[in-house]
Formats: structure tokens, sequence, C-alpha cells
């Protein structure tokens, strides 16, 4: 049953997860420029460090309308630092080698549909990324996408949310590969107090019928959260809570111990 | 069209060019949205393909559209704004004469080489003082045959907002509009009429602040609220069912313009022109006359003050194909696929990207586009105002400003139809700033 992409890192880092003794997996979020790309390696190198499962990588595009204000505000420096699709595939290509944790890539269509989808597909396999999740790029529409990546061994890593119907779920559970990306509540990115209350039961849906790995997020960032989605579902996602931990460091010198204490924090 | 024998007029024209299933006008449209508001998605297609086949639905918003809206509209000849663009049989300017033998032509049947004759569909004496009511009118019956209690919806100009904020007013629906603030700074008599009618008018900070970055955040706020919230969209944009939905419901207006040209000109117009944002108004009057191969049908983009990134809106001139909101289309971007900013005086026509099906009757030859600058729209604005006592919207100004410059370079006896899609009031300030 396994789709895995060639590359398998995915697969293989959801194994070690799943294996006996492991905690709740993580997935970090970040957005790719946030303050700049020379940072943003600094950060992720941080994020492997500190044990962080799976790296998610923000492309930063204009207008971001599934992301909620901190996700927002951190696009827009990555804009204003010049930050670009062709520059985070180098950025990628560069790290790929010092980094264990696999790297997805996510983002809008519009910026992958003006590099050209294929030679997207081509440069992600150069750079070595692991997989992709475009955000407004449903399973209606990308058929053809994830074939171009299949064929380059890259994940196609689907959103699912509490509005799937169980069609559409099956159909997904069908095409994704990687592991699948549940999200938690209605509504865009952001921090929130509680996992939402519909969270378990969505997490159930999506195990009775695929044995792919589920990562839960929207609204997780403490450690109280990455434990009790622990407890259903293989990893928790956490994005705006370190996004603003970014945020908040800024162009200090300790971007990366800060980064790496609160993911260390979050596995605690 | 079939005959129908019912006692609904049916003039909203409904099922005569849908989308393939996936929602898609040739290589352009689909639903490019977050995996959350596919299914959301799903049930308004449902609910509107069952509405419109809805006899019942079809009598409401009629009723409404008569003794509410107060349509048809009418269709009004020029006279004076004719014989200043050069309507004289020798093509000369032209003084007070030319302009009482136009009045007196226009009267009886057009005589060849009398001049060309410019007509309006007056757009700007619907309820609320545009056509965006034809739309929001329909889009607010359906949401409260879906049981949707609540609707959001973004605003440019603020004509849109007018007409979703009359809307809910009139059908007892709630009502939240997202407007940019730069937006809300040009068109604050706008603001001021959608909190009367009792809508909520949420300032939107983010990006240009203005169209675009208004309807990101009424997408962000149905998202959160999908359950209990119709997203009421203003144009022929965004993800399937819209851009077919929105032009059925302005349909409208084609149908009765056509009507209006034979029963009044005796002829179909040569040229139909319509200024195009979204180009929902542009797609209400094309769709009447879509079928008649010898009108040309020209839609008029907003050429800011430069066809240059950043100073203007006219998609076709400095676009090319990408993905916003919801809908594959032409666009203004840069090199990284990122969303270039956009300007032009007029609030309604300031957005990056263009409806599909527009994009999909130009590839097919059906309709063309051109752009006409500030300065230029200011121009027909007043020009509109002092021969013949109408305000114009800005954004229509556009469109009055092309026929101006059209009626120079066309035969003596063509017959130039304008859409004038709204009414100026709302302007009144932004023209007294530029003028300035």
């Amino acid at each position: 049953m396994s789709r895995s992409g060639g590359q398998g890192r995915l697969d293989e880092t959801f194994r070690r997860i799943r294996g006996a003794n492991a905690g709740p997996g993580l997935v970090t979020y970040i957005t790719a420029g946030d303050p700049d790309v020379p940072r943003t390696e600094g950060i992720l190198r941080a994020l492997d460090r500190a044990g962080a499962d799976v790296l998610e990588v923000g492309v930063p595009f204009s207008d971001p309308l599934a992301d909620g204000p901190v996700i927002q505000r951190a696009t827009e420096r990555a804009l204003a630092s010049g930050t670009t699709l062709s520059g985070v595939l180098d950025m990628v290509g560069r790290l790929r080698g010092d980094i264990q944790a696999p790297i997805v890539l996510f983002s809008y269509a519009n910026p992958i549909l003006r590099l050209g989808a294929e030679q997207f597909a081509d440069r992600a396999r150069d750079a070595g990324v692991d997989g992709v999740l475009v955000l407004d790029l449903p399973l209606e529409e990308a058929d053809e996408f994830r074939q171009l990546l299949a064929s380059r061994g890259i994940d196609t890593i689907l959103l699912l949310s509490p509005t799937t119907t169980d069609g559409r779920l099956r159909r997904a559970v069908s095409l994704g590969s990687g592991f699948l990306y549940a999200i938690s509540r209605l509504g865009v990115t952001g921090a929130r107090d509680a996992v939402a209350d519909g969270a378990e039961e969505m997490v159930r849906r999506i195990r009775a019928v695929s044995p792919l790995p589920v990562a839960l997020g929207f609204g997780i960032s403490t450690p109280a959260h990455v434990r009790e989605v622990g407890r259903w579902a293989d990893a928790a996602v956490v994005g705006s809570g370190l996004v603003s931990v970014i945020a908040d460091a800024g162009a200090s010198d300790d971007l990366d111990s800060r980064v790496e204490e609160y993911v260390r924090w979050l596995k605690s | 069209m079939e005959n129908d024998k019912s006692a609904v007029a049916d003039r909203p024209m409904f099922g005569r060019r849908d989308p393939d299933a996936r929602g898609y006008f040739g290589a352009y449209g689909g639903r490019f949205v977050p995996e959350t508001l596919v299914a959301p998605i799903e049930e308004l297609t449902a609910g509107y393909l069952a509405a419109r086949d809805d006899r019942a639905f079809r009598g409401e918003l009629e009723t409404l559209l008569t003794h509410y809206v107060g349509r048809p509209t009418s269709l009004y000849e020029t006279r004076r704004l004719a014989a200043e663009c050069g309507g004289g049989p020798s093509g000369k300017a032209v003084g007070a004469g030319a302009a009482a033998a136009a009045t007196a032509a226009a009267r009886g049947p057009a005589k060849a080489g009398r001049g060309v004759r410019i007509l309006l569909k007056r757009e700007d004496l619907a309820h609320t003082g545009a056509h965006k009511i034809n739309n929001a009118l329909g889009q607010a019956l359906l949401a409260r045959r879906m049981g949707k209690r609540r609707v959001v919806a973004e605003t440019g100009a603020g004509q849109h907002g007018v007409a979703t904020a009359t809307a809910c007013a009139l059908l007892g629906l709630r009502c939240c509009i997202y407007m940019g603030a730069e937006d809300m700074r040009r068109q604050a008599l706008n603001v001021v009429r959608m909190r009367l009618l009792g809508a909520e008018v949420r300032e939107v900070e983010a990006g240009s602040r203005t169209l675009k970055d208004a309807i990101n955040e009424a997408m962000r706020d149905w998202v959160a609220n999908v359950t209990d919230t119709y997203y009421l969209l203003g144009s022929a944009l965004g993800p399937h069912p819209y851009p077919l939905m929105v032009r059925e419901f302005q349909s409208v207006i084609g149908y009765e313009a056509r009507r209006q040209m034979l029963d009044q000109v005796g002829r179909l117009p040569d040229v139909v022109v319509a200024c195009v944002g979204g180009g929902s108004n542009a797609m209400g009057i094309f769709d009447g006359f879509l079928e008649d191969a010898e009108v040309r049908l020209v839609g008029v983009e907003a050429g800011g003050d430069a066809i240059a990134p950043g100073r203007h809106a006219a998609r076709f001139a400095g676009g090319s194909t990408g993905v916003l909101q919801g809908t594959r289309t032409f666009i203004l971007q840069d090199e990284a696929g990122n969303i270039e900013p956009t300007h032009s005086i007029s609030a309604g026509l300031d957005y990056a990207a263009i409806g599909p099906e527009h994009a999909w009757l130009r590839d097919l030859g059906r309709t063309e586009y051109v752009h006409v600058s500030d300065a230029d729209a200011l121009e027909g604005f007043q020009t509109l105002a002092r021969l013949e006592g109408i305000l114009p919207a800005l954004e229509s100004a556009h469109a009055i400003a092309y026929a101006m410059r059209l009626a120079a370079e066309v035969a003596d006896d063509t017959v130039i139809l304008v859409n004038l899609s709204g009414r100026g009031d709302k302007d009144v300030q932004s023209v007294v700033e530029a003028l300035r």
C-alpha cells in the first residue's frame, strides 16, 4: 500500500515515528525568506538539530488566502526580502545534504504555474524536495501535477478538512502519498488555545480508510497540544506558533537558539 | 431559448452556456480553492443549479427585479454626446445644428450618413445605482433558499457592497462586507450607505488594501464559517460556479438591451461597449448579443496612468495566464508568480484578474478588449455630465471614453451601445480630487 516517492524519506520518517517508544511526531512549518533566505537556512538547520521530524517550508505568495494574520505577516516579510519560489528551491538544494528531516514545500498554485509545473518538478527533484503540498490545488485540479511529482519520486501531500466528504476522503487517500495533512478546524492558519473538538473524529475518519500516516494541524502551539494530538495522529503540525517565535526574534543573534529551544519545548 | 409559456418572463438567461463539469470555459476557470471550500462550493453549485430550474425561485427574482429594482432599465439615446463625437455626415466637429439634427433623426428611422449614434443602457437607474443589484438579489435569494443566515461579500467601489447590504436588508440576512482601507477612503459615501443598510463593514489593511485584498479576507471569513455563511461574490470571477452564476444573474441587462434596441431603434447595435473589472456588467450585456455575430463586443479595461507594472489594471495588455482567487485566467503577475499591484482611478476596475469567460471569449475571437487611461476616463465622466446631465460611475466612464474614441473612428452610421453600469455620485469626491 506504500506509495512512497523514490526518495522515501517521508516513509522512513513515519516508520520511525510509529516505531516503539517514539513520541508523537512533530511537523514544523516556517515561511521561507522570513526574515530572509540566509536566516531561513539557519532556522531549518536549528529545527533539524532540535528534532523536528518533518520540515514544511512555505513559499511566500502575495495572496495567501488560506492563511491567518501571523503567516500573512511572515509572507509579507519574506516577499519584502525578495524571496521567490526559485530562490527557495535553490536554498533547499544547498541545505539538503546537511539536514536529516524530510522537506515538504508548501505553496499556492500560482508561483508553481508561473515557473511551469514540469520545470518546478524537475528542480524540486534536483533540490531533494521530499513532498509538495499546494494549498489551492484540490484533487480535481491536481491530477497532472501529482503525476509529474510522482514520476520524480516526490510525494504529493493532500490536505483533508472537516468539510471533506467521505467520497472525497476515499479519493484523496488513494491519491496521496507520504502522509496526509488533516486540518483540525475550519478557518485559516493560526495558533489557538485548545485543540479543536472535532480533531480526534477527523483523524478517526481518515484512519478508517487509509494506512497513510496522518499529521494534524491548524491551531497547535504547545507541548500539551502536541501530546494530545499524538494520542490519535502520527504527528502534530506547528506553524503559526513557530512563525511567531521567529517574528519575535527578528534580526536578533539568538534567532536560531530561540527556534531550537521552542521545538525542544514542544517535544518535551 | 425554448418557448416558456409560464407567467415568468425569465429575463435572466439561465442554462444557455454552461462551462464544463469542472467549471472551465475553454482553458479558463476551474476551482482552485483550499480543501475546506471544495464541499461547500459543490453544495453551492448543486443549490444554484436546482434554484435556476425552479420556477418559484425565478418568479420571485423576476418580481423583485421588476418592482424592487425597477427593471427594465431604460435604453437612452444620447443627443449632444453623439454630436460632440463627430456625429455629422462629414465627420467634422459639429455644433448645435448637428446635435439638433441628431435629435430629430433619433426620433425617426435611422438614416445613412446621419452620424454615429450612441445609446446608453441605463443600469445607473437600477435601485442602488448600479447593475450590481441584479446579482446581489439573485444570490441573496439563493442564500436564503440554501438555509444560510449570514452573508459575507467583498466590495471595491462599494456598489456591490451596497447592493449586497440592500438585498440582505430586504431578505432579513445578516451581512458583513469586507472593503480595502484604500477603497473605504475613496468611496466613503458607499461605506456610510452600507452601514445605514444594517451591514457591518470590515476594513482590510492587508496588501494593496483594495478589491483583491477584500476578496482574500472575505474568503478567509467564509472558510472559517462555511456552515452558516454564504459568500456573495460580486463579479464574474472566482471558482466555479461563480463566473457562471454571476453572468446568468447579470444576463438580464443584455436580454433587455437587445429587445430595446429592436423596439426603439429598429436594429441591433454595431458595437457594444462595457467596462471590465472582474467583468460582470460586460458579461451581462454581452450575453444578449453573443449569438449576433455581426455585433462587435468590446470590453474596456482600466489603463490607469501607464501600461507599466503597478500603474494599471489592463490584464490583457500587461498580463498572462495564472491562478488567482480560485480561477485560472489572465492576471497581472511578476516573474515569480506574485500578483502585481494595480492602479486605476476607479476602485471597481482596480483588480488584477479578469473573469475567466472573458478570457475564453477573447480566445474565440468573439470579444475584444481595449484600455482607457485615468485621464480619458475623467474626460468621459465630465463630458457625459455636461452634455447629457448624467454623472456616470468612474468605472462606466471608461466605457463612455472609449465610445467617444470609437465614434471618431467608425463609419458615419455606426450605432454604439454603451453599458452605463452605474451612477457616479459615489465618485464625486475622487473626481474633485483628481481635477484639483
